[in-house]
């Protein structure tokens, strides 16, 4: 009935192409919103913190659907939904630790509509597959009026509810690179319940191995820690060169905490967030670990 | 509550029997069907032709005087048909009526509804609208002028009884205390309960553990938001469809508030999406009735989430304090409590229910009880399932814990030497007749749960609970149709889905037809006298009793019927298996006649059939019952995490054994809720942080083990089954059983609910500090 009432005074469009919805976008002189799986957007107008005068849906644009792989790099849309990637054998055995983010969002009904790049356009510090994202080293295809770019994942949220994004972008899809031998990567995030729930802190580890068990690459990504989801180096480089023993594991867990700068608020304190984001770095780096190994 | 026992009320003895149909499990649920294909009807399904949607605006401040309100801008707004304040309604004089198990002003009530003089919490209610659409309505709400002065407030039940503390009602002097305080304060009411020789117990005692608790309101975590829809027609006349828990106490509490005839409004209880308490009050539907009155149309009113959180009442907060002595064998000598219980914006808490209930588990000569009954700037609080009991529980049997290994004991052993039993003295008054409290315990102690092994950081609680059953009044009507079929309409609402089922196998039972052949529906206010709302664990237990006496009215009207026919007297023809028959051979050789005979001729034979009941039950009898709780700490994180959970407990007779399970199982996910996570949130201007299920975090079904469940089954002496309330007991052990395995787990002991990560790392870095502490000591 809100959404009925809101709905009347309000533009919908289902544009087929990235072209036809960059238009609609950029001709709208009120606010404009893209909108895919709605899981964020109808909550936010329901509670009256977004009033859009345009939505463009953008789950008719055939680039935004896809899921392909090539040559072992794995390519796909912004639009698509969690459940869709949960139901791709392929992908998950590719990306386990993506899919450790993206079984975590919402619940079983939201992912049937919640997609990776409404998480991440939502732009909150606490998305659950923004940080296994980063730590994969994906990197988002954005279209603008100005043509397309692309842009690492770590760069695209700012902070809470402000990405880089320019006036009339849209993520596109997303690239996932082709994978070493010997490769895991795993996503752990703290929350008080199991399922739909925020984040207090999610971790995201992504390492190779080479033949004798030393790890040759790693990247760490930490989420809900700071104003957005952050790449921590300084985590990565204590695995790095090391057989990711518990001396590792040790100035993983503190170089962790010492990358957190997050806030006080109803969801965690500081000390607590900062103390179990060591932790999660640690659980999350050692399933890492067992996937590479596995 | 608060009412002394009327010698006319109705007792029915214990009739021990073979039983056709109470104790199966039909699978004929009264209310499933339509409730999974969504025909079931709550208050916002119900539409009226030119019905207008309602709004109301709320305060943003915890605590503010209103200067002014201009409602101009917002009448003038096209599609707004009516707009109200507190000029719209007449104010009240003190005076106090039961609303369930709590007691409410009329003073208060109307302010609570539409503030007055001034607000007193976040979302208090300041004006309202109704418009051709919730949009125009919404729209309107921006439109009104409010302005405020705004005040200091107060939020934590200790900061408000500080001498220093904001105070929210001038004209607010302590109750029960003598002589009259001089200032006013926080303080509305202290209550006391005593048994024995106080001092004399603790003289007596070896080990005295005194301990002090802290808990968080929380919410009842009903799914339906509240929802009302009124119509008020030119003959002076309110419908009133809405989701409560006691539409009879409804019209009341509408008709005293709009100073209305009580015959002239007429309430209708909708199917209801979850009470526990939360639906024993009325906050929509006098303004729905007034905005109804001067728009001249239907209004409709339904509260977001967020209006639910922030207006409605939780439970209390409490700070408890707990002092019990016992001797080295374990026998409790001396049990005291301090409770100071939040009551929100207006008096009037849960504090006299747990005053006079904090001990009842044990057989005690000496206890002395203090509560104190606190105003903050939060909603007034409501009923939540066994209100005020979970958080006292949390003091009392953590401390009984704690005696139990002081002593060496087990804690199910150490219990059982201090059980209550039948005779033993409660503190608030009776002495309790048969009851099964060891029996839940000797239970408990034989289940196999008890044989599972624990692991590193695992470990087991038990705990215990009890609560009394309320009777009061309630009506039923049972009428047959000319089939032979049964319908019964019943006045104490269906709260939890079960108890129009139960009725139905009841009267089952006493016609001697097949449960199927019994239809059970709700009648509103108009169709039955009064009924007291479904609180304090009555639904099935007073229901039913209303339930037999209007089948036992209507098998005498049908073996009336049979004397009629057959020519002989009335007392000549008895009842059996569902049959009419003559009492003896002496009567005559008359064939049997059924229901269903019988309801054929009742019309030549005087009229047609049916029974009425409009009884005061006595009581619904009293509850006990012991949970036993398996947990394992993350040592890292703080996570508790719940690996098995066994719940037993004394139903009196179980009339339909899966959904006392399914109570029993509601109930104990509901405490560990509130024992892991659940609490209400506010920042530092007195505003709700969390107003809404992501961030108020209810167990989903993940966080919770299968509910283990036994019914121990010690009949009420005063049921024709022996039925007891069940309703609230589940509730009450889960925080205390909880904290005391997660001491048997890590060895920490908290008494700040709620018991979520952050609290339990935190303990646990303390802990292993004073350990290394204690450690360096012994070195030197």
């Amino acid at each position: 009935m809100n959404c009925e009432a809101t709905l009347t005074e309000m533009r919908y469009e289902a544009p087929e192409t990235l072209d036809a919805a960059i238009g609609l976008i950029g001709a709208e002189t009120g606010v404009a919103k893209v909108f895919a799986g709605g899981t964020d957007v109808l909550v936010q107008m329901h509670l009256d913190q977004i009033e859009p005068d345009l939505i463009v849906d953008v789950k008719n644009i055939a680039e935004m659907r896809e899921v392909v792989e090539q040559d072992g790099s794995w390519r796909f849309g912004a639009a698509v939904t969690g459940k869709e990637l949960m139901d791709n054998p392929e992908f998950n055995v590719a990306w386990p630790g993506v899919m450790d983010g993206v079984r975590l969002i919402g619940s079983v009904q939201v992912r049937g509509r919640a997609t990776v790049g409404g998480n991440l356009c939502n732009a909150s510090p606490a998305a659950d597959s923004v940080p296994p994202m980063i730590a994969a080293d994906a990197i988002a295809s954005v279209v603008g009026p100005n043509g397309r770019r692309e842009v690492p994942m770590a760069e695209i949220i700012t902070g809470p509810r402000k990405t880089s994004l320019a006036d009339g972008e849209i993520v596109v899809s997303f690239n996932l690179p082709k994978r070493p031998p010997n490769s895991g990567d795993a996503y752990l995030r703290f929350t008080p319940r199991t399922e739909m729930d925020i984040a207090v802190v999610g971790c995201g580890v992504n390492l190779t191995l080479d033949s004798d068990g030393t790890c040759t690459a790693a990247r760490v990504a930490l989420g809900a820690v700071a104003d957005r989801p952050l790449l921590v180096e300084d985590a990565a480089n204590a695995l790095i060169g090391t057989k990711v023993d518990d001396d590792a594991l040790e100035q993983l867990a503190v170089a962790a905490s010492a990358a957190c700068n997050p806030i006080d608020d109803k969801r965690g304190t500081i000390e607590y967030r900062t103390e179990v984001a060591g932790v999660l770095a640690q659980r999350a780096t050692t399933k890492a670990l067992e996937r590479a190994k596995s | 509550m608060g009412r002394a026992p009327s010698p006319f009320a109705t007792k029915i003895p214990y009739e021990e029997k073979d039983l056709k149909v109470i104790g199966s499990n039909p699978t004929a649920r009264g209310d499933a069907v339509d409730k999974v294909t969504g025909r079931a009807r709550y208050a916002s399904d119900i539409k009226l032709p030119g019905q207008l949607m309602g709004r109301v605006l709320r305060s943003p401040h915890a605590r503010a005087n209103i200067i002014s309100i201009d409602v101009s801008e917002a009448e003038a707004l096209p599609g707004v048909k009516a707009v109200v304040c507190r000029d719209d309604f007449p104010d009240m004089e003190v005076e106090h009526a039961a609303s369930g198990e709590l007691m409410v002003n009329f003073r208060d009530v109307t302010r609570n509804m539409m503030a007055r003089e001034n607000v007193l919490y976040d979302g208090h209610p300041v004006a309202a609208v109704a418009a051709i659409s919730d949009a125009i309505a919404k729209r309107a709400l921006k439109l009104i002028k409010v302005e405020y002065e705004v005040l200091p407030h107060v939020i934590d039940v200790r900061d408000a009884m500080r001498p220093d503390a904001p105070v929210l009602h001038e004209d607010q002097f302590t109750k029960g205390v003598d002589p009259k305080p001089e200032k006013p304060s926080n303080i509305a009411a202290r209550m006391e309960s005593k048994l024995g020789d106080i001092e004399k117990g603790f003289e007596e005692a070896e080990i005295i553990i005194e301990r002090e608790y802290n808990t968080k309101p929380v919410h009842q975590g009903y799914i339906e938001p509240q929802a009302s829809i009124a119509n008020y027609t030119e003959g002076g006349i309110a419908e009133v469809w809405t989701g409560t828990q006691g539409h009879f106490v409804f019209r009341a509490q509408i008709a005293k508030l709009l100073k209305m005839d009580l015959s002239k409004v007429k309430v209708i209880p909708t199917e209801l999406g979850g009470g526990f308490g939360g639906k024993n009050n009325v906050y929509l539907e006098p303004l729905a009735v007034v905005l109804s009155k001067k728009s001249n149309r239907p209004v409709k009113m339904v509260m977001d989430r967020d209006e639910v959180f922030r207006a409605t009442g939780p439970t209390s907060g409490t700070n408890v304090r707990v002092k019990m002595g016992c001797t080295k064998e374990g026998r409790i000598t001396a049990a005291q409590a301090e409770l100071n219980y939040q009551s929100g914006a207006y008096a009037g808490s849960s504090l006299p229910l747990a005053t006079i209930t904090v001990f009842t588990r044990y057989d005690l000569e000496n206890v002395s009880v203090v509560g104190h009954d606190v105003t903050t700037n939060r909603p007034k609080v409501a009923a939540y399932r066994a209100p005020g009991a979970p958080m006292v529980a949390f003091g009392v049997e953590t401390v009984v814990d704690e005696m139990a290994r002081e002593c060496g004991m087990d804690p199910i052993d150490f219990r059982l030497k201090n059980a209550a039993k039948e005779g033993t003295q409660t503190h608030f008054g009776p002495k309790l007749g048969p009851v099964g409290y060891i029996q839940t315990l000797e239970r408990a102690k034989a289940h196999p749960h008890l044989q599972e092994k624990l692991g590193p950081d695992q470990g087991r609680g038990v705990a215990s609970g009890f609560w009394f059953t309320l009777g009061a009044e309630t009506s039923a009507t049972v009428n047959i149709g000319e089939d032979g079929t049964a319908t019964l309409i019943f006045g104490t609402v269906d709260v939890t889905g079960g108890s129009r089922s139960a009725f139905g196998m009841i009267v089952a039972e006493e016609l001697g037809i097949p449960f199927e052949k019994v239809r059970t529906m709700s009648g509103d206010t108009s169709a039955l006298g009064f009924n007291f709302m479904t609180a304090g664990s009555r639904g099935t237990a007073a229901g039913s009793m209303a339930a037999v006496t209007a089948s036992r009215k209507a098998i005498a009207r049908m073996c009336e019927i049979a004397a009629r026919k057959w020519e002989v007297e009335p007392d000549q023809v008895v009842w059996e298996d569902g049959r009419a028959r003559p009492a003896g051979a002496n009567v005559g050789d008359f064939e049997p006649m059924t229901v269903a005979e019988l309801a054929k001729e009742a019309a030549w034979f005087g009229g047609s059939i049916a029974g009425h009941a409009e009884i005061n039950v006595a009581q619904g009898g009293p509850g006990f019952g012991t949970h036993v709780v398996d947990v394992e700490v993350d040592r890292r994180t703080g996570g508790v995490k719940i690996l098995r959970y066994t719940l037993i407990q004394d139903a009196g007779k179980a009339v339909y054994p899966e959904f006392i399970e399914g109570q029993f199982q509601g109930g104990a996910v509901q405490g560990i809720g509130t024992a892991l996570n659940e609490e209400y949130i506010y920042n530092d201007k007195g505003v709700l942080e969390n107003p809404g299920f992501l961030d108020y975090r209810v167990p989903v079904a993940s966080d919770v083990p299968f509910i283990n469940t036994e019914i121990v089954e010690v009949p009420n002496p005063d049921h024709p089954y022996g039925i007891r309330g069940i309703g609230e007991v589940p509730i009450i052990p889960p925080l205390p059983a909880i904290a005391n395995a997660i001491h048997d787990a890590v060895g920490i002991r908290l008494r700040d609910h709620p018991m979520s990560p952050p609290k339990v790392l935190k303990a646990l870095k303390d802990k292993m500090v004073e350990d290394l502490a204690s450690r360096g000591t012994a070195a030197e």
